[in-house]
């Protein structure tokens, strides 16, 4: 009781908590200054997508259309035509990046490893129905970033 | 006339120090808070962000001055400036140096009680005018909290006036000659503990923002305010803020003596500093223990708040007073031998 007393009105536990934020103002920061640093990223990172092409520059895409069947979200729209060389070939591939939930259902599904997510995660749209990408930005993307793709499928792959 | 020009001068050069001093005070306040947190604060307007305060004050000044349509138009201009005008008016007897004041008056630490006081008009005018509840309950708050931390204050302060046996500021810090033990903050810790809590409660700042407390009431009294009135509210808390410290420093700390008085070497080795260093250094101490406070303590209940101040804390300047009107009789050395 007296104890207790004394306690409180020695205002005891505030110099406690006074001591503790005074210790954390010389305490090393952790904060990453984003933009110019990142926390280490996961080559399984599911970011947005790209479609890639085979090394000697043909496209990878069959028009199977597994991942539209597979999308849960339903954000992937296909369409797909026989070519001039009587190869089947997607005329038009769109995914719309809102209905889209990133969990990586259609490059697990996709048996000529064409559509990935890649590890951008900072993306924006400007206008209106920007968010659905077609088959041109996605190659464009699967072409700017086919060595980074390249580089994390092959360390990925030991862990499949 | 020249006499006239020459305190001109002064007033204009208090009043535009004291503001560059709040604009630095609220960078510290968000560096230090952060740093206690364990961010690191404002760092992208120029190096380390230090032209961050200067962004604010742009984007303050910029911004439309709002008023609501409900409110009544006069009060509502007023409030903001009846805040600040007492805050910067009580700057007036406020010593920085033995003579370095712009009115010597023989009753100093009574005009910078009734001119702290006269704030909180600023303060219940501007929930009145707002016409709006949330205004209205934090001008309601204010007003009963610093009108119940006054008596404590008040209190606090008279237990100095006895040791001291004046009200002139500059002489309450002469009497404190002869190095840090001879600074009323030992004698009257008590005394000190309580000015201190309740200056906190004065100036609304935490643990005692009840006025505020952006979780219940928005932002209490100046939730209808914008751009530049606003800015004076914030400019007349930070100013009474500033006020508050030197007043702790100027009665219980010595003023700009330095500690190391009548102490053999150190007195010495330290004999170079101005006394105008030691003033500001233990002014920044005050002023960085509000922060600390505000870093490390949540707000209080206001029912705790009211119970601290008048079940608590009157008690005990009470006692402490009696207390130290037996020290006085007794003629303690070193602090009460006459």
């Amino acid at each position: 009781m007296i104890k207790n007393f004394f306690k409180t009105f020695l205002l005891w536990e505030l110099l406690l908590g006074l001591k503790l934020t005074g210790r954390h103002l010389f305490s090393r920061k952790i904060t990453l200054q984003y933009p110019e640093e990142s926390t280490p990223k996961s080559v399984r990172f599911r970011g947005l997508h790209a479609l890639r092409r085979y090394p000697n520059g043909e496209e990878r895409c069959i028009a199977c259309k597994l991942c539209e069947a597979v999308c849960p979200a339903l954000a992937i729209t296909i369409e797909s035509e026989p070519r001039a060389d009587g190869t089947r070939r997607t005329t038009k591939y769109e995914i719309d990046l809102f209905k889209c939930i990133y969990c990586g259902f259609c490059e697990e599904s996709c048996p000529v490893d064409s559509i990935v997510e890649t590890g951008i995660s900072d993306f924006h749209f400007e206008k209106r129905g920007e968010q659905i990408i077609g088959k041109q930005q996605l190659l464009a993307i699967g072409d700017k970033y086919e060595a980074e793709i390249a580089k994390a499928r092959i360390e990925d792959a030991k862990f499949r | 006339m020249t006499q006239v020009l020459i305190y001109l001068i002064a007033i204009v050069a208090t009043t535009i120090s004291l503001i560059i001093t709040v604009i630095l005070y609220t960078y510290a306040e968000r560096k230090i808070i952060g740093f206690m947190q364990d961010r690191i604060g404002p760092n992208r307007v120029g190096p380390i962000g230090i032209l961050q305060p200067v962004a604010d004050v742009v984007k303050l000044l910029l911004k439309e001055v709002i008023r609501p349509s409900a409110s009544n138009i006069y009060l509502f201009i007023i409030a903001p400036v009846l805040a600040l005008a007492p805050a910067l008016a009580a700057w007036a007897v406020i010593p920085i140096n033995n003579g370095w004041v712009l009115a010597d008056i023989n009753v100093g630490l009574l005009y910078v009680l009734a001119m702290t006081s006269l704030g909180v008009y600023g303060i219940v005018i501007a929930g009145w005018a707002s016409n709006s509840k949330y205004a209205l309950l934090g001008a309601i708050r204010s007003s009963a909290q610093i009108i119940s931390y006054e008596i404590p204050m008040a209190f606090a302060v008279l237990g100095v006036l006895m040791a001291a046996q004046s009200m002139n500021l500059t002489t309450i810090v002469e009497k404190q000659h002869g190095g840090i033990l001879h600074w009323y903050w030992l004698p009257l810790l008590p005394l000190l503990v309580v000015y201190w809590v309740s200056a906190v409660a004065e100036t609304n700042r935490l643990p005692f923002d009840v006025a505020e407390g952006e979780s219940e009431i928005v932002a209490g009294f100046h939730v209808e305010y914008s751009g530049i009135p606003f800015a004076l509210f914030f400019l007349a808390e930070y100013i009474n803020m500033i006020l508050v410290c030197f007043i702790a420093v100027l009665l219980f700390a010595g003023g700009w003596l330095s500690p190391f008085e009548g102490i053999p070497v150190l007195n010495k080795v330290f004999s170079w500093v101005p006394n105008v260093v030691w003033m500001f250094a233990k002014v920044a101490f005050f002023m960085l223990s509000f922060l600390w406070f505000r870093a490390t303590f949540p707000r209080y209940r206001y029912d705790q708040l009211m119970r601290l101040g008048w079940k608590i804390f009157i008690p005990l300047t009470l006692l402490w007073i009696v207390v130290e009107a037996i020290l006085i009789q007794l003629q303690l050395p070193p602090w009460f031998s006459i």
